[in-house]
């Protein structure tokens, strides 16, 4: 109180006419009525964590570089990064950036569950969701919503990108898998689509194992496997439990082939050169040979001393195609915005094709890849430790070609 | 046979636990004080090995990071702890909860949030069989060290003249304080052990866990239970306790409920509160009661 009181009044009214006469004097570009807001939300602790640090850098590298080109429509971009944690709290965060920061848009989320609650949030408030990380099916099927949209692949893409690869090595028809799957919703549902592109494709399961999600130590289920003897094992875990059960499956001597339908390239830096094996689906990956891609590899390594990661590539373009959208259609409308991705508007991805939305479900449609571990002795430097296939669908197949049909997963948007 | 190598591989898991457990026993049972930073001081023990290793190889690490980690932790002690000795618990958890998020965060900052990569040195790399029984040549070296290292510990407690004091103290400190004996560099000394335990872990653990910063939390809740289980106060509790719930964790994956594992140890620890609510073999510790 007392504190209060020794601030005279003339002293107010000296500071209050200073901070006036600051405002007015400003140029345009730090008027907050012209700030574009974006908001981002992702997790940035627990086991996501790690993955929301790449999220979050490539989302600020995209901004940054949005402005140094003039902002969209004029109107610098402001971004509002957070950590979501979990469903909860992305919900209020998300509708907290709605209501009180007026965001145009809400990009980011990795975890399906915290997907789904913003998502419910941006359709109830009319709000752009794009969501970079969640794989889940159902958030394009039974979940989907009008104002969702996905850049990050479906589980169906994952399984059919890589499983072709599968097939080609004769790891398929007639074998058996065993598969490690972590027990939530990601798993859960990744394993239902790798078990309907095993069963179409005649292969069956050595066993299965459900694996809590703060497993730490694999020795058991490693037991487990050498026992089944397995032609391949396919690994469908959480977070750092795959770079955890990278290590001690090279630990332990293990030599069946190794595999899974959802893959973070960060997970296998941090298992390291021996450790890292098998064959795994990819989005995008820093050694993607294309200019664009180049570029963003570059300026993201220069700012952060390492070579950004799948995740990082999901933020980066959401944002990119967003800003497009907005500067194509002349406005920062969300109706407009989701009206215009819905009418087949085709972005660059870093690709060497360029992708577009399915009005259907709202999937971003775009090339993927399988990539492979380099054997420890092939190895040049920490980042660098894989082998590319050619992009797939190949060039002159349809881009729908690895995506769930509409059979296997509807979806009717919410009136 | 192969359910007969899961129990006794989840015997040898419960090895892992108790670096962790016995140090979080001792620093409770001396001096009142729930330490949710411990996990904390096993994470800065991994990280310690990133920066030691490349410049003293694993075994300089093994030795200097627990060491450093140590001498950290009494620092800790010094500045922290001491405050809080004579409070009731509940502010001393609030106070570890608070450096238990300040030193994820911290390492957060300096590391970056990525997980970092670490490998078993060539050395003590590849597979011993005995019989059909496989396990990792590296997972043998971890159990010798922590089983010497249990080992020690508990001469010392049992058998020297520090560890009747401490022991004295853990009953009746102002007995002791009455006997002309100041806890005050006991205290320190248990919390240096303790925490260096923790770092030790970190070390010990590096080469086969992920490096990230929340690695400590990871393994801060295994470690309650364990310590909830075996009984404050007591060694042997704590003990058989981690070997317990890696019995119990290796049956589960055994007998096909893999999903139920981690459950099954707080149901473990449930069934055993119930009909035990001291723990296995927990002390009657007159000022905790």
């Amino acid at each position: 109180m007392t504190k209060v009181s020794t601030i005279s009044r003339r002293r107010l009214l000296q500071a209050g006419a200073g901070a006036a006469a600051f405002t007015l004097a400003a140029p345009p570009i730090l008027r907050a009525q012209d700030v574009l807001r974006f908001g981002h939300l992702t997790p940035r602790t627990g086991f996501l964590g790690p993955l929301g640090e790449y999220a979050a850098m490539a989302s600020k590298l995209a901004v940054d570089e949005i402005n140094a080109a003039g902002g969209v429509l004029g109107r610098p971009i402001e971004l509002l990064q957070e950590d979501s944690v979990n469903p909860q709290t992305a919900s209020t965060k998300a509708e907290r950036m709605i209501e009180r920061d007026k965001v145009a848009c809400i990009v980011g989320e990795i975890s399906s569950a915290s997907g789904l609650a913003i998502g419910q949030v941006a359709q109830r408030t009319g709000t752009l969701f794009m969501n970079t990380g969640c794989n889940s099916d159902a958030l394009r099927g039974s979940d989907c919503q009008k104002f969702m949209f996905h850049i990050e692949a479906q589980n169906s893409m994952y399984v059919k990108s890589i499983g072709q690869y599968y097939v080609r090595e004769g790891l398929v028809n007639g074998k058996s898998w065993y598969s490690m799957t972590a027990d939530y919703a990601f798993g859960h549902d990744l394993l239902k689509v790798a078990k309907r592109f095993m069963e179409s494709n005649g292969g069956s399961f050595a066993g299965s194992a459900l694996v809590p999600t703060d497993a730490t130590d694999f020795s058991a289920y490693l037991l487990e496997i050498r026992a089944a003897k397995p032609d391949l094992v396919i690994l469908n875990l959480a977070g750092q439990q795959t770079t955890n059960f990278f290590k001690q499956y090279a630990e332990f001597g293990l030599d069946f082939p190794l595999g899974g339908f959802g893959f973070d390239m960060a997970l296998a830096w941090a298992a390291g050169k021996g450790n890292f094996v098998g064959s795994w689906p990819s989005v995008w990956h820093h050694l993607v040979d294309t200019d664009s891609s180049r570029q963003f590899v570059s300026a993201f390594t220069e700012r952060h001393g390492k070579p950004p990661e799948n995740q990082a590539w999901g933020d980066y373009n959401a944002i990119k195609i967003i800003a497009q959208s907005m500067q194509e259609t002349g406005s920062t409308d969300s109706a407009d915005i989701v009206r215009h991705l819905e009418s087949g508007a085709t972005f660059d991805v870093l690709k060497t094709r360029e992708g577009y939305f399915r009005a259907s479900d709202h999937q971003f449609m775009n090339e993927m890849y399988g990539i492979t571990a380099l054997p420890a002795d092939q190895v040049k430097n920490q980042w660098d430790i894989f082998t590319s296939s050619e992009a797939v669908p190949g060039k002159d197949e349809s881009l729908e070609l690895i995506a769930a049909t509409g059979d296997e997963n509807a979806c009717t948007f919410p009136g | 046979m192969l359910f007969v190598m899961q129990l006794l591989n989840g015997l040898l898991d419960g090895v892992y636990y108790l670096l962790i457990a016995l140090g979080l026993s001792l620093i409770f049972s001396l001096g009142g004080i729930i330490n949710l930073a411990h996990g904390a001081f096993y994470a800065i023990g991994a990280y310690l090995t990133l920066v030691l290793a490349p410049r003293l190889g694993f075994g300089g690490a093994l030795v200097v990071s627990p060491v450093l980690v140590a001498m950290l932790g009494m620092l800790v002690e010094r500045f922290l702890f001491t405050r809080y000795y004579r409070l009731d618990p509940l502010y001393s958890l609030l106070l570890t909860f608070g450096l238990a998020m300040v030193a994820e965060q911290a390492l957060r900052m300096i590391f970056g949030a990525a997980p970092l990569s670490y490998s078993i040195p060539d050395f003590l790399r590849g597979q011993v069989f005995i019989g059909d029984f496989i396990y990792s040549r590296y997972r043998v070296f971890l159990i010798v060290i922590a089983a010497a290292c249990v080992g020690g510990l508990w001469l010392l407690l049992e058998k020297s003249a520090f560890g009747r004091v401490v022991r004295a103290g853990v009953q009746d400190p102002d007995m002791v304080g009455a006997l002309g004996i100041s806890l005050r560099p006991y205290m320190a000394a248990v919390a240096g052990i303790g925490i260096g335990l923790a770092g030790l872990a970190g070390v010990l653990l590096a080469p086969i866990y992920t490096i990230h910063p929340a690695m400590g939390a990871e393994i801060l809740t295994p470690a309650f239970v364990v310590v909830v289980i075996g009984g404050l106060g007591s060694f042997w509790g704590v003990v058989l306790a981690a070997l317990l719930v890696g019995l119990v964790k290796g049956a589960m994956v055994g007998l096909g409920f893999s999903a139920f594992s981690t459950a099954a140890i707080y149901f473990l620890m449930l069934a055993i509160l119930l009909l035990r609510p001291r723990g296995l073999f927990g002390e009657r510790i007159t000022r905790f009661e």
